[in-house]
């Protein structure tokens, strides 16, 4: 018998927990509806679902072809449970490559990514947990209008360092999708709501242009 | 019965679903770290990138604890705890209560009472999420074959191809950040904080490479990161 590889094993766990994660999404609403005997009528599921889904499903496919590649086999199998994708999985997944020096794609970066994502999702599972049981004490603390303004600006925050790192080693590459970008939400301010869906532009943008620069050897 | 979206039957499913979370995470970190060992990568680089991983994620981890208790007002705390805890985010989880909760007429103003509200908020918070977790399964294969031959068709253009990605998202989430400025001077305070952090970025950039502090290097982003969040609060009373 052949022996398999890291990664084909990979693939193999990561299909079972993902197909398993899958049936245990399902089982949330379907308990509750069995321990109330509340099922809610299928039109007012799907009309709920009308509102949200077209957007939400295009987003999740497209988060799905932008990520994997950077995230690597095990990276993807697991932030697409865990969640909090461009928000924090992925942001940690990125930096924990650039440190160590290794490149997504390479078993040395599917390795970092994996560990990166997996000791994030369980650090913000055990965050999450401790405040919940901690509610009481945290909610004044959190809510305070002092902290307020630290909560607001935490993707700036994120994004001005992370920022930083890759437009000083790329900055041909960089000037474009980020003027685009800085335009596009300056013109029309309420898309800030969906930027997800806008990642993937500025993904097609910055690849033609670094295809249009390295076709001419500019990087 | 009387429905309370607090009752202990919605916490214990809460901490079932906790506790497969953790236990796939916690899978993948161990395989992932034995593989390190194995292929002789340096064990204390796989332990710094555990820890300085575990650092980075608590300011975003808090925001998101924030986003629970926002939901907890109407939709109690077990949903929205089990909600963030897997895949979707804030951003996602209230306009998906709030569209299930219009379509049957109820406002998300206050506690949920009916249970057959809440049970449709539960599905459609679940079914508009659930196609990005079908999709990887599906898809990943045809996606990292397809990266695998352009690579090996030209190795500098796949990775310039993944750079390029990163850099769309980049673009994408720091152009977000302009979207105020035509609100005033208040506008421009996430700018001036995505400045701060790169500011606090490029220093931690000199302090690494000129004055060669190594063990900076692991904590930049998540001290650049809670240096600016510390420097909104400073700014934000003073220009609000």
């Amino acid at each position: 018998m052949a022996i398999r590889s890291y990664d084909d094993k990979t693939h193999y766990y990561g299909k079972l927990w993902i197909w398993t994660a899958v049936m245990v999404f399902l089982f949330i609403p379907i308990s509750i509806c069995v321990y109330y005997n509340a099922w809610p009528p299928f039109v007012s599921v799907f009309k709920g679902l009308l509102g949200v889904a077209p957007i939400f499903w295009t987003v999740g496919a497209i988060e799905v072809i932008t990520f994997t590649p950077m995230l690597g086999t095990g990276g993807t199998y697991l932030a697409f449970v865990t969640g909090n994708l461009t928000n924090l999985k992925v942001p940690c997944a990125i930096n924990a490559m650039e440190i160590n020096n290794v490149k997504s794609g390479t078993e040395e970066g599917d390795i970092v990514s994996t560990i990166a994502v997996a000791t994030s999702s369980i650090v913000t599972t055990l965050i999450i947990a401790v405040g919940v049981v901690l509610l009481g004490t945290l909610t004044p603390i959190l809510n305070s209008p002092m902290l307020k303004p630290a909560f607001d600006n935490i993707l700036p925050a994120l994004f001005g360092a992370l920022g930083v790192v890759y437009i000083s080693k790329n900055w041909k590459l960089a000037v474009t999708p980020m003027l685009f970008m800085a335009v596009l939400f300056i013109a029309v301010p309420s898309l800030s709501g969906s930027v997800g869906v806008l990642v993937p532009v500025g993904a097609i943008i910055s690849i033609a242009v670094a295809r249009l620069l390295y076709k001419k050897n500019i990087i | 019965m009387n429905f309370n979206p607090n009752s202990s039957f919605l916490y214990l499913v809460a901490v079932f679903i906790i506790i497969f979370i953790l236990a796939q995470s916690l899978f993948f970190l161990l395989r992932a770290y034995k593989r390190g060992k194995e292929i002789g990568m340096d064990v204390k680089k796989l332990r710094n990138t555990i820890t300085s991983s575990a650092i980075f994620t608590v300011a975003p981890a808090v925001s998101i604890l924030l986003g629970v208790l926002t939901l907890s007002k109407f939709l109690g705390l077990p949903l929205p705890w089990i909600r963030l805890s897997v895949i979707g985010a804030i951003t996602y989880e209230l306009p998906a209560a709030t569209s299930a909760a219009s379509a049957l007429g109820v406002s998300v103003s206050e506690t949920i009472e009916s249970p057959v509200v809440y049970s449709a908020i539960a599905w459609v918070m679940t079914l508009g999420i659930l196609p990005s977790t079908i999709l990887v399964p599906l898809l990943i294969k045809r996606i990292q074959g397809g990266l695998v031959s352009i690579k090996n068709k030209d190795s500098k253009w796949g990775e310039l191809l993944i750079t390029a990605m990163f850099m769309g998202m980049i673009s994408a989430f720091m152009g977000m950040v302009f979207s105020n400025i035509r609100k005033g001077l208040a506008g421009w305070i996430p700018i001036f904080v995505m400045l701060f952090s790169a500011v606090l970025m490029a220093v931690c950039g000199i302090l690494i490479k000129v004055l060669k502090v190594k063990w900076l290097q692991d904590y930049a982003l998540p001290i650049c990161m809670i240096g600016a969040m510390a420097f909104a609060t400073i700014i934000t009373p003073a220009i609000v």
